[in-house]
């Protein structure tokens, strides 16, 4: 073919190639460049694509024409077509047909290497035979964690007698499959490795529960990644071993931390928990308190994106702010997400503080512009619709006992109903009760993070982490 | 060890490294735009779907390959395309200033 260019050629693409996929990924783990990080990482992948159609091995281009035409409507249909709240199971998919992708790589090429006589270099065959178990196990994993979010299969995790066991020694004969297909360069053996592959992955997930989920599709993410990258040791190809370990890599990571964020440890998520319901008992990040009820801590950083990147806004203002004279922070912080298009307003309780009117005087105190100001009855029908409820040093009157628990001291006592919004943020010393000496259920709600610290030096590190969203 | 094989470990574990630095410090609000462009990002298989793709001999390779090239190309399609959705919401609000 006269198109073709020399492999140095190529390569060079290839090394562009892998430099805009890393400066994409970097950019797509901050907010304000996400969305160009996506472009930036879709022009390498486009110049490493285009690049391949010359590469001096390419010489029938039918097969390549009609499945990118038939990969690309199925592609743009259903990304176009799914639902936002669907979106977890639409990368589940994706990622399925990734690794998918990698374990057919694999077939093919130990089906074109093995009857060429001789014997086969051991270390693309050691790759080959590990592309095809790791992506089989992404591929069928990946499919039975779309059934369950799309709920063709019950979400609930399904769980059968020693488990743990049987998937254990499957993987152990998995492993001597391998060795096995290496040894003879049987295809018989591939098969079984394929298919034993397929069935392990299904009984990976399977025992995992609606929560966990997107944490395993991350787990997944890597998989495929790292069988992206030994099909690239198999075919010599740098471009499928740069694209392949970033994932692998980074997706691990990923993994970690979204575990974190539940509060799981990874070994919690792979191994022990692998369908048990989440407990408190997990990683850093969270604590019990006696009675066994469980918080969330946030960072700056991470409250700040999420303040930043939010419609509607309510900052509740209690004693605590009066303590700390933070009322200028605040107004500054309130300033600039007023500046990025957040809709900030103050929910005021007629009894936050010490003394009625308390809010209202210190606010003003730092110029907040009176409209922002909302009393209780304006703002409760407003909370509902609020994306984030910022409480800084606020105690009782968000306590939802006041209006849920009949049992409780402050029973009947009108609230701020803080609870009903998207996410709660409560910025606090530490876990100590109110004035009225009573435990706050709010900071027990999965939709709770605590923020905790001297309530002047935590707005001024969210005004700082604002700054650089 | 041939020579080719040692430049491709040497490239696998520096990616390795380089994979983990990227995104030590990523946003919880960011979690999931960042698994599904990463998702994106392994659909670089096509690439090497592509290569068998346009040398296969054998029937059973064009079938196999011929698949390959469709599961890569979803991979890669819909990858990117529903990351971008997703980060839709991170679009700049009028009147917003650039970040310096």
């Amino acid at each position: 073919m006269t198109l073709a260019l020399s492999l140095t050629t190529i390569n060079v693409a290839y090394l562009a190639a892998g430099v805009l996929l890393i400066v994409g990924i970097k950019r797509l783990s901050s907010p304000a460049t996400a969305r160009s990080g996506n472009v930036v990482a879709a022009d390498g992948m486009a110049i490493a694509l285009l690049f391949t159609l010359l590469h001096p091995d390419v010489d029938s281009y039918w097969l390549i024409a009609i499945g990118v035409a038939v990969g690309t409507v199925v592609g743009v249909v259903s990304a176009r077509r799914v639902r936002m709240t669907a979106m977890p199971q639409m990368v589940a998919l994706f990622n399925g047909v990734g690794g998918g992708a990698a374990a057919l790589i694999a077939a093919a090429e130990f089906h074109r290497l093995t009857p060429a006589g001789g014997h086969v270099d051991p270390d693309a065959m050691g790759a080959m035979l590990f592309s095809a178990l790791v992506g089989s196990i992404s591929f069928s994993g990946s499919l039975v964690a779309f059934g369950k979010l799309q709920e063709l299969l019950p979400g609930r995790p399904l769980m059968f007698a020693a488990q743990q066991i049987v998937n254990g020694l499957l993987f152990a004969g998995l492993v001597v499959v391998g060795v096995l297909a290496g040894a003879t360069e049987a295809g018989l053996w591939t098969v079984v490795l394929l298919l034993g592959a397929l069935v392990f992955g299904v009984l990976l997930v399977l025992p995992i529960g609606g929560a966990d989920m997107p944490v395993v599709i991350s787990l997944l993410n890597a998989f495929t990644g790292l069988a992206a990258a030994s099909a690239g040791f198999v075919l010599e190809n740098t471009a499928l071993i740069i694209g392949g370990t970033l994932v692998g890599a980074s997706g691990t990571l990923l993994t970690v931390l979204m575990g974190r964020a539940m509060n799981r440890s990874l070994a919690n998520v792979l191994f022990s928990a692998f369908g048990a319901p989440a407990t408190a008992d997990a990683g850093p990040g969270t604590a019990a308190s006696e009675d066994g009820k469980s918080y969330r801590e946030i960072d700056a950083e991470d409250c700040a994106v999420m303040l930043a990147y939010a419609s509607r806004v309510v900052i509740v203002p209690g004693y605590g702010l009066a303590v700390a004279q933070a009322q200028h922070n605040v107004r500054e912080l309130a300033d600039l997400l007023e500046r990025r298009g957040v809709d900030v307003k103050y929910g005021i309780h007629p009894v936050a503080g010490r003394m009625p009117g308390h809010m209202n005087v210190l606010l003003a105190e730092a110029n907040v512009p009176y409209p922002q100001l909302r009393d209780m009855e304006d703002i409760n029908p407003e909370l509902p619709r609020t994306d984030v409820a910022l409480v800084i040093g606020a105690n009782d009157v968000t306590n939802p006992a006041a209006r849920d628990n009949p049992e409780s001291p402050l029973y009947g006592m009108p609230i701020l109903n803080v609870d009903q919004a998207a996410n709660v943020v409560v910025l606090k010393r530490g876990m100590s009760p109110g004035f009225a000496g009573i435990d706050n259920d709010l900071f027990y709600r999965p939709n709770t993070a605590m923020l905790f610290g001297d309530a002047k030096a935590s707005v001024e590190r969210l005004v700082a982490a604002v700054k650089a969203a | 060890m041939s020579s080719s094989l040692l430049t491709s470990i040497t490239v696998f574990v520096l990616a390795v490294f380089l994979g983990f630095e990227l995104i030590s410090r990523v946003p919880t609000l960011l979690h999931t735009p960042l698994m599904s462009g990463t998702n994106a990002v392994h659909g670089i298989v096509l690439v090497g779907a592509m290569l068998i793709a346009g040398s296969a001999d054998s029937t059973l390779e064009q079938v196999l390959a011929f698949v390959a090239v469709v599961f890569g190309t979803i991979n890669v399609v819909g990858g990117f395309l529903v990351t971008d959705r997703m980060l839709e919401m991170f679009k700049r609000k009028p009147g917003e200033r650039e970040p310096e």
